[in-house]
């Protein structure tokens, strides 16, 4: 059964995820954490975290890890599976279909429908996170870690990937 | 051959591509038009609009597309497993170490201290998404969108899915002209 829920866990991120890898994020984290309780918030920001200072699409690599994790490398296969069969499908078979309406204000119109709700699920997401920090090392230290990243990733453009690294070498020592 | 070459493009962009599907578009553009002259660019454009007609991540599509293109199911499957492969194990290689020796304090310091890093990641992508589409509809209609599902999903805790299919069915339906606010009032009370 474990193999059914982890494809239903990434199939509907990703026939639902418009626009791209980061839309599916917040989607992945309402199955996995809220929906099946694989596992919580701190956790899945670990999977984030690695995910985004790995290169690579984000969605898959989520998927490969959180299936390895519930299912062994079965569960791996299956969540990939989930993420990227149906809609490589789809677009091999009905190739000649949206040919037609590639160009149709309605197929954009989708993808600014659904924004403002990824938006949200994303905001809410980013608030659960500085809620977990705070709870769990203090007001004083997530608003060094937020204000500090904050800075060096919009500020001074350093490559999110060391960002992170910066982090857990600061944890290690202070936290 | 043309296996090594399938291998070699989507390896490549696949590890050189931070940030998620989008950011490696232009590096998949950059092997597969400019170095493998595999197609030119309007037919790079037509699969780019193409992906983007469908949900998913994009990244993969291009891959799975582009592969199967020039090396049928075969040239499919090897495009995929080299975009997404390497990274998958570095993935699980990484966090299995991590969960093995959790239990040292240093371990939970550097954990814990990632939580809100990717919080700021997560507000700076919101602030995104919420700049995009009040770029494509404006201050008004993206306040009573983002409000409304906001209310639909966090309060009323409607799955977020069910509220996207409707949101992506009103999208089709709707004629092609100015999309009205009445669906979003709609929504609320039907839900």
């Amino acid at each position: 059964m474990i193999y059914w829920e982890i494809f239903l866990a990434f199939f509907i991120p990703g026939i639902l995820g418009y626009g791209g890898g980061p839309s599916s994020i917040p989607l992945i984290e309402n199955e996995v954490v809220d929906r099946y309780g694989w596992m919580n918030v701190n956790e899945f920001s670990e999977v984030l975290a690695l995910g985004n200072a790995l290169p690579g699409p984000i969605a898959t690599k989520m998927a490969g890890y959180i299936g390895y994790q519930q299912g062994g490398v079965l569960g791996s296969f299956i969540g990939v599976f989930a993420t990227v069969a149906p809609s490589l499908i789809l677009m091999i078979v009905l190739l000649g279909f949206l040919y037609k309406y590639k160009d149709s204000p309605k197929v954009k119109r989708m993808t600014t429908f659904i924004r403002p709700a990824i938006a949200v699920l994303l905001g809410v997401m980013a608030f659960s996170f500085f809620f977990t920090s705070y709870h769990d090392t203090g007001m004083w230290q997530t608003l060094f870690l937020v204000v500090a990243s904050f800075l060096l990733l919009e500020k001074l453009k350093v490559h999110p990937a060391l960002v992170i690294v910066g982090a857990m070498g600061y944890g290690a020592f202070f936290i | 051959m043309k296996h090594l070459q399938i291998f070699l493009a989507f390896f490549r962009s696949g590890m050189l591509g931070y940030g998620g599907g989008p950011s490696s578009i232009p590096l998949v553009h950059k092997e597969v038009v400019l170095k493998y002259k595999w197609m030119n660019d309007d037919e790079f454009a037509d699969v780019l609009a193409l992906g983007n007609t469908l949900p998913g991540p994009i990244n993969t599509k291009m891959a799975g597309y582009i592969g199967y293109r020039v090396a049928g199911i075969l040239g499919l499957i090897n495009a995929i497993i080299s975009s997404i492969l390497p990274t998958i194990i570095l993935m699980i290689v990484l966090l299995t170490t991590i969960t093995s020796i959790k239990d040292y304090p240093w371990v939970q310091g550097m954990t814990a201290a990632v939580v809100p890093v990717v919080g700021v990641m997560l507000a700076t992508l919101t602030w995104d998404f919420f700049k995009k589409s009040q770029k494509s509809m404006g201050w008004v209609k993206s306040l009573v969108f983002v409000g409304g599902s906001f209310l639909v999903m966090e309060v009323l805790g409607l799955h977020p899915a069910i509220l996207i299919v409707v949101l992506l069915i009103s999208a089709i339906m709707i004629k092609d002209e100015k999309p009205e606010k009445e669906h979003q009032v709609e929504r609320g009370n039907a839900s």
